[in-house]
């Protein structure tokens, strides 16, 4: 059984080992080239999860006029965090400050940051080179503001979505990413469970949408226009690559290919296919109809869920876990989001963030070696872990909450974040973009 | 000289074609239309966004006859595309008033 330090987040021991080898009094730390290769591979795949996965989930489920727009957005989100990441982000999240809140600015465009530079895995002596870290996690940087345009697509100005996601990667990614998997963490040094990022990527990103889209207010025509996805096919297929590409996200948060890779990538299949058939089986007795839009999304709703928890719970718990946000995220969407009115397009908040609050917090129910997980901490119970998790969670919510309202109403004020209606109406492809995706 | 305009259900479309040849039609212009008559459309819903598609896919062939068809023709096209269920179509016939080959200059009637 894995102690709490080793299985809470990812930095303890790299914090550790990023001060120089010096200061080991232990045996010459190993690199093992299978580790490297593993990460290298993780890297690579949670990359494809954004480019073309997200762009075509979330494109598939816009009109026409509007998919080259979000194949737009999501591109340029991708390389601006991944500048951004460089400059200043990387440090910000996992500069090795003392502050609870932030990583501190130490590692500024990587500053002392060689390819022989090596951080800590959850093994003890085990490294991996820094730069396959500062890569992998500068996708988790780069993935997490695409997700939040599901909220604003249709709709948003392109220049205004690009100062927001500036802003709001500086003001609540980095500092959530330190607080929960940076040695000095706030949430981290609580006892949080967060394996892969349940709070600092999908609660992260779906709070975002959701108080995004009630600022930028509902697309024109909404409940009269038809609005269908235009490519149900094209959002399967992005759905299956997220699928795919999230091994690399959950399996490697694990930063070694081990035994726990493996407990990782199991629960990812298994919370995924648990909320797959959850959600379908609900829409088949509820609405009459499984579709194709559903089973996705019940997808996607598992591979959320079992973020947090993929290091952590046993399977069978995993496709409990699954099942459980899948149902969650379905009423949710039907029934929820309806009764208030927003519109939050792609149901950001309805799937991540409903999704990511029932992983955290059920995380901290089926890591419960009574139920298949590897068991909490010494002297920890399940509802102390299961409380632990729920401040996280309110943690996360109420930093990133305030933080968006505030950032999204400064640009409104300064820029104006919508559209005009003529360039609503005509699409945002040929509007802003100059191009059509589709000629026929 | 008659244009006959006829909206059918997209599956009838190959056995006009062959019933209208047989009795003698030269050609034909196929265009895919949406529309709606007694036929209404259907409801999808997409995550709890309930959408009405109030049109129904349908073809529509436009065919131009020297009067003397016209009451062969719309009889074969009845014929062949009725099902019996609602949606079967309409037939509408209009007057032309010329006609021009393109290839040759020929008109009207040596036209058709």
């Amino acid at each position: 059984m894995k102690s709490l330090m080793k299985t809470a987040g990812l930095a303890a021991a790299i914090s550790a080992l990023a001060l120089p080898v010096v200061a080991q009094e232990a045996a010459e730390p190993i690199m093992d080239k299978g580790d490297v290769a593993w990460m290298m591979v993780s890297t690579l795949l949670v990359l494809l999860m954004i480019l073309p996965g997200l762009a075509l989930f979330y494109g598939g489920m816009v009109r026409r006029k509007n998919m080259l727009s979000v194949l737009m957005q999501s591109t340029l989100i991708t390389a601006m965090a991944m500048v951004i990441w460089v400059v200043y982000g990387y440090s910000m999240s996992f500069g090795g400050s003392t502050s609870p809140y932030w990583g501190g600015l130490s590692k500024m465009f990587l500053a002392g940051v060689t390819m022989d530079s090596m951080v800590g895995t959850f093994t003890d002596g085990v490294v991996i080179p820094e730069y396959v870290f500062i890569a992998f996690q500068m996708t988790f940087a780069a993935i997490t503001p695409v997700l939040i345009i599901g909220a604003f697509v249709e709709r948003i100005k392109l220049s205004a979505l690009m100062i927001f996601i500036a802003l709001w990667l500086t003001v609540v990614y980095f500092p959530v990413a330190h607080m929960v998997w940076d040695g000095s963490g706030l949430i981290f040094n609580m006892g949080a469970l967060d394996f892969a990022g349940g709070t600092v990527v999908h609660i992260n990103a779906g709070v975002a949408g959701l108080v995004g889209a009630l600022v930028l207010g509902k697309r024109m025509g909404l409940g009269k226009d038809m609005m269908a996805p235009h490519s149900m096919t094209l959002t399967m297929v992005g759905a299956s690559l997220l699928w795919v590409g999230w091994f690399g996200f959950n399996a490697g948060s694990n930063l070694e290919a081990n035994g726990g890779a493996t407990l990782a990538m199991m629960n990812t299949f298994a919370a995924t296919a648990g909320a797959i058939l959850a959600w379908s089986a609900i829409e088949a007795i509820f609405r009459g109809k499984a579709s194709m839009l559903g089973a996705a999304t019940g997808m996607v709703t598992g591979l959320v869920a079992v973020t947090p928890a993929a290091g952590s719970v046993g399977p069978v718990g995993a496709i409990v876990l699954g099942a459980i946000a899948a149902a969650a995220a379905y009423f949710f969407v039907s029934k929820v989001k309806n009764a208030f009115g927003y519109d939050d397009s792609l149901d950001v908040f309805g799937c991540h963030g409903i999704g990511g609050i029932v992983g955290a917090v059920g995380t901290g129910i089926f890591t419960s070696a009574a139920l298949g997980g590897i068991g909490y901490g010494d002297g920890v119970t399940m509802a102390m872990q299961t409380w632990i998790q729920i401040k996280a969670v309110v943690i996360t919510i109420i930093w990133g909450g305030i933080a968006s309202f505030v950032i999204l109403k400064v640009i409104d004020m300064v820029i104006g974040l919508r559209v005009s209606e003529e360039v609503e109406r005509e699409g945002l492809d040929l509007a802003v973009h100059g191009e059509a995706a589709y000629h026929e | 000289m008659k244009l006959i305009i006829a909206a059918i259900k997209p599956f009838k479309l190959d056995e006009v074609r062959e019933a209208l040849t047989a009795i003698g039609v030269r050609g034909m212009m196929v265009t895919e239309i949406k529309g709606f008559g007694s036929q209404s459309g259907h409801t999808e819903i997409y995550r709890g966004a309930e959408y009405t598609v109030n049109f129904v896919p349908k073809v529509k062939i436009e065919i131009a006859v020297p009067a003397s068809m016209v009451e062969q023709v719309t009889e074969a096209i009845v014929n062949t595309a009725r099902t019996g269920k609602i949606g079967d179509g309409k037939i509408f016939v209009l007057d032309v008033e010329s006609a021009v080959r393109v290839r040759t200059g020929e008109t009207n009637e040596d036209a058709l």
